[in-house]
Formats: C-alpha cells, sequence, structure tokens
C-alpha cells in the first residue's frame, strides 16, 4: 500500500463536501463515498469499500468517521487519517455551532422543513442508485449462498429491525464457516 | 475542571456508542443528562430534532451542540475530539491489519460472505428513507393512501437521471430539494 499526499487536498474537499450534505444516517453517507471513491475518483475497489463498510460498523463510534479514518488510511496513512477525518467532523461542527444560536428560528421555518423533507427523495434515489450497482454484482458470482444472505439480511434488518452489528456477526460467523468448508475441500491452503 | 468533566463523558460515549446513529443517542442522555446533568431533558430533545434537521452524525452534533450551550468554542472543540479519540484509534487498528492481510485468500472468503450483508443494511437505510419521503412514517404506521405525489415524482426523475447520466449524488440531493421547495410553494403548500 503505497502513500500518496498529492491525494490529501481532494481527500478533505471530498470528505468535507460529503460530511456537509449528508443528511439521514451512517448508511447514507456510505453510499456517497461508494459513488465518490469508488465510481468518480477510482481510489478503491468497490469490493474494499464494502468491506470498509463491514469494519466501520463492528467498531464503536459514528460511522463516517470510522469511514474516513480508514479510508484516508488506505490514502495517505495516519496524516490520511487525520486529514479525512477533519474533513468530516467540520461542517457538522460549524453547522451546528451556527444553528444552537438560532434554534427557534431554525425549527419553525417552512421553508427549511419542506426542503428537508422533500430532500429524503433525492437522497434515497441515491442510495437505490448504488444498492442496484452492488446487488447486482453480488447476484453475479452466482453463489446462492450470498445472494439469500443478501436478501434475508435485507429482510431482517428492514422488516424485523434486527440491528447492523447482529447482521455483521451472524454473516461473520456464516463467512467462518465457509472458510472451513472450502479448507477442508482443499481450495485454500 | 468542566471541561475535563466533558471531555471523559464524550470519550465514553464515543467509545460504547457501537452501531452507530440512534444507538448513540440514549447513551448521550446517560452521560449528559442523568450522570453529569449538564443539560436538562428539554434541551436534549431539543438536540435530537436539531441532529435529525442537519447533516452529519448524531453524536458529532450532539458533542457540539453540548460543547457550544456549555463552554462556547472551546466546548466544542474538546468534546468533538473526545467523542472521535476511540474511533479513530480502534479503526485505525483495524485499518492496519485489514490492509496487512486483506489479499490472505483465507481472510477473501471471510470478507466476501459479509459484503452481501453490507449491501443489505445499505438497501434497507434507504428504504427506512424512502417510506419516510413518500408517506412521513416508518413500516408499521404506513398509509398506502398518504403517498406524497411530489416526493414520489422526484424520486423516480432523480433516479433515472442517476442510472443514465453521470451527474454527483450531492447535486441530486440539494437539486431535489430545490425543487421540490419550489412546487410545493407555488402550489401554497408551505405552512
Amino acid at each position: 500500500m503505497k502513500k500518496d499526499y498529492s491525494k490529501l487536498w481532494t481527500l478533505f474537499r471530498s470528505m468535507f463536501v460529503l460530511s456537509a450534505c449528508t443528511f439521514g444516517g451512517g448508511f447514507v453517507i456510505v453510499s456517497l463515498m461508494k459513488k465518490k471513491y469508488v465510481e468518480e475518483l477510482a481510489w478503491l475497489e468497490e469490493d474494499e469499500m464494502l468491506d470498509v463498510t463491514a469494519i466501520t460498523q463492528s467498531a464503536p463510534g459514528p460511522l463516517p468517521v470510522n469511514a474516513s479514518v480508514i479510508i484516508g488510511y488506505r490514502i495517505a496513512g495516519i496524516v490520511g487519517s487525520l486529514t479525512a477525518i477533519l474533513g468530516t467532523i467540520l461542517p457538522p461542527m460549524v453547522i451546528i455551532s451556527i444553528i444552537s444560536l438560532f434554534y427557534d428560528q431554525f425549527r419553525t421555518n417552512p421553508y427549511i422543513a419542506t426542503a428537508l423533507q422533500v430532500m429524503r427523495a433525492g437522497v434515497a434515489a441515491v442510495i437505490f442508485d448504488v444498492v442496484i450497482n452492488l446487488a447486482v454484482n453480488v447476484i453475479k458470482t452466482k453463489r446462492i449462498l450470498y445472494i439469500a444472505m443478501m436478501v434475508i439480511a435485507f429482510v431482517a434488518t428492514y422488516l424485523l429491525d434486527a440491528s447492523a452489528m447482529i447482521i455483521i456477526f451472524a454473516c461473520l460467523g456464516i463467512g467462518i464457516a465457509d472458510l472451513i468448508v472450502t479448507l477442508r475441500k482443499g481450495k485454500v491452503s | 475542571m468542566l471541561l475535563i468533566k466533558l471531555f471523559f463523558a464524550f470519550i465514553q460515549v464515543g467509545l460504547f456508542s457501537v452501531g452507530g446513529g440512534y444507538a448513540a443517542i440514549p447513551l448521550i442522555q446517560e452521560q449528559i443528562v442523568n450522570i453529569h446533568g449538564l443539560m436538562t431533558m428539554e434541551e436534549f430533545s431539543d438536540l435530537i430534532t436539531v441532529a435529525e434537521m442537519t447533516p452529519g452524525p448524531i453524536s458529532i452534533n450532539s458533542a457540539t451542540f453540548v460543547g457550544m450551550r456549555i463552554a462556547g468554542i472551546p466546548g466544542v472543540l474538546i468534546c468533538t475530539v473526545g467523542c472521535i479519540i476511540p474511533s479513530f484509534i480502534i479503526c485505525l487498528i483495524l485499518a492496519h491489519f485489514y490492509y496487512k492481510y486483506r489479499t490472505v485468500s483465507g481472510v477473501q472468503v471471510v470478507l466476501g460472505s459479509l459484503r452481501p450483508a453490507v449491501v443489505a443494511l445499505i438497501a434497507s437505510a434507504g428504504a427506512s428513507i424512502l417510506m419516510l419521503g413518500l408517506f412521513q412514517a416508518e413500516l408499521p404506521d404506513i398509509v398506502l393512501r398518504d403517498i406524497r405525489i411530489v416526493e414520489l415524482v422526484i424520486f423516480a426523475a432523480a433516479l433515472v437521471i442517476l442510472r443514465k447520466f453521470k451527474v454527483s449524488a450531492i447535486t441530486i440531493i440539494f437539486g431535489s430539494g430545490v425543487v421540490g421547495t419550489l412546487i410545493y410553494t407555488l402550489m401554497g403548500a408551505v405552512a
């Protein structure tokens, strides 16, 4: 893994913009990061982005911060991590600091409320776009196990309200079982 | 003294908020309202409202909000840094091992089984936000009659644009906010 300090400014700027524009929780920003770093900049591979997401989900702390630590580390080591974190936390810090001073006006403004409500439709469209690409790639592996896991995990989280941690650890268990089976067959040395 | 108290309170928030997002709320409440009495319950529910309406992770938002209310800009810095220190150290270690061992084929097999799960988790988050956008409600409380046509059209149009053209996600999100607000304003439905 080589460090590339020339990418630091782009790293900071892109993290800053993503963080400033991400309403509604960790997985939204993961979708945006995937679009930015895998599709637009081609800094990461798609599988890598999914691995990073799984790791961030199993570590404590806010998901966007965790993801920027790992992506930053990948691009430029610890310096990259610090740069990425700064980009991620500055926008909420500035925005909330300002809002905490004008909280009442902000909360009761009908235009802001409308815009925030409608933006959800746009956010949902971005996530669906990313999910379509990702799901197609899982289906392309042609492994019934993976496709079934994806469907079951979706039903469990969305319809049954299972926590993301439980899903990740359950699939980790399946992965380890899968590894043992593969080792027995002698495919992996 | 107060700043040191804040710092350690938020280190605990950062360290124990596993699972992200709303998992952090009861934890922040415990630290800030119950144990240290740094905020009232009313201020705390204001904080949740603000955090929902603005970008950024809820624990960073609350660290900033609490810090600003209690100690101004130095408070903001202390609380936020405290909140991210645990994440930073733990993720750095995980990243190190991930990049060291990820090409090992056994590790590949295990990681392979995590990927479908992550796709499902992202899809589930997308579905929740879509339902909130279209019905202003979460799953069990959805009434099909309440569907909001403007949001439905914006969602469909945005998805088509994303699939057909190379548009950045930010453009789509802000574009839908502007177009939607404009439509509702013209309809005279902003109240």
